[in-house]
């Protein structure tokens, strides 16, 4: 059964006019871990890439592919990297349904233009970054 | 959420990582995580609900400045 309804796909290739480079969706799995969740994370990457040509979906494993799963600093499943003309640093946990869902959703649009809507001010601010910065948002799905 | 993404991708110094608190419990439980949103920047400042982009930007910069005194 699919996920997402028919209504979401036309709501989604609407906000997917936008997209300019393409986006892969790098998925994590791993079965013995969590076969349920990532099986359905797989699946909504899936449904997510169906509705534009401008985006990818590739799916590793994290205990098999540990030498990409280091390169993307991915340690948990489900997991998807979103990345755009270079990888950005866009990381979900989980499967990304309700409140995560619209995020997953900006995650793509902004890898893809690569323009993210911050003000001048911010974007001097980062640009001045010495050090690394980790940025963790929890949340539910609700 | 949306700022820590957009963040990201203004910044190559900049990670972002959402993280779905009912399906990672030690996570949350390691993060202290009460109340949803909650961000954590660089394991140390942390906050809970959404921050206007120039008080997040503020957090961020924090977070940066207690590396460089390390």
């Amino acid at each position: 059964m699919a996920i997402l309804t028919s209504q979401n796909e036309q709501e989604i290739r609407k906000v997917f006019g936008q997209l300019k480079d393409p986006v892969t969706l790098i998925v994590f799995s791993q079965s013995l871990a969590a076969a349920d969740l990532c099986a359905q994370n797989e699946q909504l990457v899936r449904e997510v890439a169906a509705l534009s040509d401008k985006l990818g979906t590739e799916v590793l494993n994290l205990a098999i592919d540990r030498g990409r799963a280091e390169r993307y600093g991915v340690d948990q499943v489900p997991a998807i990297v979103v990345e755009g003309a270079r990888d950005y640093g866009l990381r979900f946990y989980g499967v990304p349904l309700g409140y995560e869902f619209s995020n997953l959703i900006d995650a793509i649009v902004v890898a893809s233009t690569g323009e993210p809507a911050l003000a001048e001010a911010t974007k001097t601010a980062l640009a001045g970054l010495t050090s690394d910065i980790d940025i963790k948002v929890f949340s539910t799905p609700t | 959420m949306r700022l820590a993404q957009h963040m990201a991708v203004a910044s190559e110094r900049v990670r972002s990582t959402a993280i779905e608190a009912t399906e990672f419990p030690e996570l949350s439980r390691a993060y202290q995580v009460m109340a949803v949103p909650k961000v954590v920047i660089n394991d140390r400042v942390q906050f809970e609900g959404a921050l206007p982009e120039a008080e997040f930007l503020s957090a961020v910069l924090r977070a940066s400045a207690s590396d460089v005194e390390r």
